[in-house]
């Protein structure tokens, strides 16, 4: 599985560019972070690579898995996974049915559907928790428990957006370590937008930064 | 400085705010909860049998009989299910979807200024638009003359159809920019566009994503104004009479039928079926709740399977078709009322007038003239009673510093709850008993019932936006609650002030029922006047009040549209439609 990406640059409206043409190859397995000055676009890259783009926003260029053409895809037929800083857990559901919410459809069955939830949680050190609020899970918590939403749908890649900014130092680490630990184990590839040069060091992958396009170059 | 130091300190509530809240509590209990309280006991009374003031003394069920024993009551009750539960759920499917289909390719703001024109427009207004568009001599007609080969207006029913339809287009061209307003101010207090990111990036369809993540999320904060909707739509008169089936009528429209009946015996039966309307609505909104129950539980059972299904985006782009629909059809409504107060000879299948008049407008003194200045003190009245006491209540709750209960905004949406003949005719009886009936103030205090609710949930949601910093910068530089309130608060609310103005006018002006049995019918204004025309056959002079009745509201909300532009032309942070907005 790999996640390649040709001369993607993205425009608002008749505005120029919002950085330079942008080419990258993410082996499996492999994360590859995104870093770059605020504001430049890191987020709306990601948008574009995920097929999220608000309107008013339009790509150029095209983007690859494993070798198939996603770029004209809508997003839900995209199969790239996506998690934000704040996770995002839907609030009016509890944390076992997000994680239902996420589940691939290929597994099939109340009994299997639900053990395949319950087995999630505990990987996530979730154990019980499957009638939990959201709202009550600490930090770390929510965290493991979008990623394990994401996990579950069997992404074929992965798109982070500063996943981890809004935990603090201890538990940075520990949420860093289960994150790459888990796209390593399913071999997918993740590319990560970061301010945090540590977590681009944890990931051990190639790091990548944005820039605008000269006037003229 | 003490006042400075109170109120950067944070300690108990001062006395003032205190006292304020305890008059505005008493002034909202003693003049809204306690009336309709009374309104409905009266009328169960005289449902009961005990009707003093036409001699009925002694307590029995003759009065249900009479009710059982009316001709086409059967019919009726089902007519009024239909177009009452139909137009409310068809209501919310066709704002659900459309607020799905156009949320993110509109901004509020541009959505809010299209639907302004159908949330202002009086229900009376729309309903006479809408029959002349409808009705086998309307444009409707005239458009399909030469393709249906007709040479003389088909002979077909399309208003006043037995089934109800006409009624149920009418409420949902108010009721549709109201459901959708209402959520997408609920929207704007949820993560849409990251939610679904999410769920499309799990999968899903966007349509798919809206049924299944964010609609479950809007429900809880538009239950309400849905409960609303629902039980004006069960006891609707006004648009009822207009487009509603005749005979039988809807329940609503039957009971004012046998409350205005020559025979004072009639009484008792209408005050039953009150009490039986009120029951209807009750039972609805139980309905409303079991639905919901059985809704969640099917819905987590639908969610846990974890289908993507197929692409829900056929059916958004149908309910955005049928809202373009019945928005066209209100709109073109509107216009064909101002055309035929113009219009002199206009012969079938032409689609304008051949010949054009003032005559219908010309003569003020025989009867507009006095109907609309009726219905602008009314409206002046009732408005500036309701700015006073929202603003009291508010204003109250920031020096108490206190949330709003859950109880006290169940009392601001009570009025809007109980269907309005279920208590008016009571309240009524009361007023005659103190002589107080017939008179213009009581009729200012009927509407403003109904006004103030409106006037207060327009208010709380921006007042509660202010930038609390204000007040308080205001605080540490001396300046005490009162002059915090005047010259800090009020100027920069003067927006939102302004449009919750404006929703005051345009629910006074619409007003109908509490007009007609608080005047004792005899205050005329353009509401009145236009429902009674409704049934003549003179289109020029029912044309000239329907466009009076719907331009006067048009008019307030292009005033608060436009003052607040002019007195903040210089102040940038206040322009785009001010806090909250």
């Amino acid at each position: 599985m790999t996640l390649e990406i040709t001369g993607l640059s993205v425009r608002f409206r008749n505005e120029p560019p919002l950085f330079a043409p942008l080419d990258l190859h993410v082996a499996a397995g492999e994360v590859t972070t995104v870093m770059g000055p605020s504001g430049i676009g890191k987020s709306t890259l990601l948008d574009a690579i995920g097929g999220h783009l608000v309107a008013g926003f339009t790509m150029t260029g095209s983007v690859r898995l494993d070798g198939q053409e996603v770029t004209h895809l809508p997003p839900e037929a995209r199969r790239i996974g996506l998690m934000f800083q704040d996770a995002a857990l839907f609030p009016h559901l509890s944390v076992g049915d997000n994680l239902a919410f996420g589940l691939a459809r290929e597994i099939r069955g109340r009994a299997a559907r639900r053990a395949a939830v319950e087995a999630a949680l505990e990987q996530a050190g979730l154990a019980g928790l499957y009638e939990r609020d959201p709202a009550t899970l600490s930090g770390g918590q929510r965290a493991r428990a979008a990623l394990m939403r994401t996990l579950l749908a069997d992404p074929q890649a992965l798109l982070l957006d500063e996943p981890f900014s809004r935990l603090d130092a201890a538990r940075r680490a520990a949420m860093r370590d289960f994150a790459f630990a888990h796209i390593r184990d399913r071999a997918i590839p993740a590319l990560m937008v970061t301010h945090d040069p540590a977590d681009a060091e944890a990931t051990g992958g190639p790091v990548l930064s944005l820039t605008t396009e000269m006037p003229g170059g | 400085m003490g006042a400075a130091l109170h109120a950067v300190s944070g300690v108990a509530p001062s006395s003032p705010g205190r006292a304020l809240r305890l008059v505005v509590l008493l002034a909202v209990a003693g003049g809204v909860i306690l009336p309709i309280l009374a309104g409905l006991w009266e009328t169960a009374r005289a449902g009961f049998g005990i009707l003093p003031a036409i001699g009925a003394e002694t307590l029995s069920l003759d009065p249900w009989r009479m009710l059982a024993d009316l001709p086409g009551l059967g019919t009726s009750l089902k007519l009024t299910l239909l177009t009452g539960l139909g137009a409310t759920a068809l209501a919310l499917v066709l704002a659900a979807g459309t607020c799905a289909a156009v949320h993110g390719r509109m901004s509020v703001r541009a959505g809010g200024r299209l639907l302004t024109p159908f949330l202002a427009a009086p229900h009376a207004a729309v309903a006479i638009g809408l029959a002349f568009v409808l009705s086998p001599s309307g444009w409707i007609a005239r458009a399909l003359a030469p393709l249906a080969g007709w040479d003389r207006p088909p002979m077909l029913i399309t208003v006043n159809d037995p089934w109800g339809g006409a009624l149920i287009l009418g409420l949902l061209v108010k009721e549709v920019p109201f459901l959708l307003l209402v959520m997408l101010s609920a929207l704007s207090q949820i993560a849409v566009a990251r939610h679904i990111a999410i769920g499309r990036a799990l999968g899903y369809g966007r349509g798919i994503v809206w049924v299944k993540v964010i609609l479950p999320q809007v429900w809880p904060l538009i239950r309400l104004p849905v409960m609303v909707v629902l039980a004006y739509s069960l006891s609707v008169v006004d648009m009822a009479l207009i487009l509603g089936p005749s005979n039988p009528p809807t329940l609503a429209v039957m009971l004012l039928r046998l409350f205005s009946a020559p025979d004072t015996a009639m009484l008792l039966p209408a005050s039953a079926g009150a009490v039986l309307q009120g029951v209807l609505v009750a039972l609805s909104f139980g309905l409303l709740l079991l639905v919901e129950r059985g809704g969640k539980r099917v819905g987590l059972w639908w969610l846990r399977r974890g289908g993507r299904g197929l692409s829900a985006e056929p059916g958004l782009m149908l309910t955005s078709g049928v809202t373009a629909t019945v928005m066209i059809a209100g709109a073109l409504g509107m216009l064909a009322l101002v055309v035929w107060s113009l219009a002199w000879r206009w012969s079938w299948p032409g689609m304008l007038p051949e010949s054009w008049s003032l005559r219908a407008w010309m003569a003020p003194g025989t009867g507009w003239g006095r109907a609309l200045w009726h219905t602008v003190l009314l409206a002046f009245a009732t408005t500036g009673l309701a700015l006073a006491l929202a603003v009291a209540w508010l204003e109250g709750e920031d020096r108490a510093r206190m949330r709003r209960a859950r109880w006290a905004e169940a009392l601001i949406y009570l009025p809007l709850l109980v269907p309005q003949i279920a208590f008016l005719y009571g309240l009524n009886v009361l007023f005659l008993r103190f002589d107080l009936s017939g008179g213009m103030a009581a009729v200012v205090w009927a509407q403003a019932l109904f006004v103030f609710p409106y006037v207060m949930i327009a208010l709380s949601d921006p007042w509660r936006a202010l930038d609390p910093g204000l007040p308080r910068a205001a605080a540490a530089l001396g300046a005490g609650p009162w002059r915090r309130l005047w010259a800090v608060k009020l100027p920069v609310l003067l927006t939102p002030l302004l449009t919750a103005a404006a929703i005051g006018v345009a629910v006074s002006v619409a007003q109908y029922l509490p007009t007609l049995f608080m005047g004792a019918g005899r205050i005329a204004t353009l509401t009145t006047e236009a429902v009674t025309l409704s049934s003549s056959s003179d289109r020029r002079v029912t044309g000239v009040y329907a466009t009076l009745q719907a331009g006067l509201p048009f008019a307030v909300y292009a005033a608060a549209f436009l003052i607040p532009v002019l007195a903040h032309r210089n102040r940038r942070g206040l322009q785009g439609g001010g806090p909250g907005a």
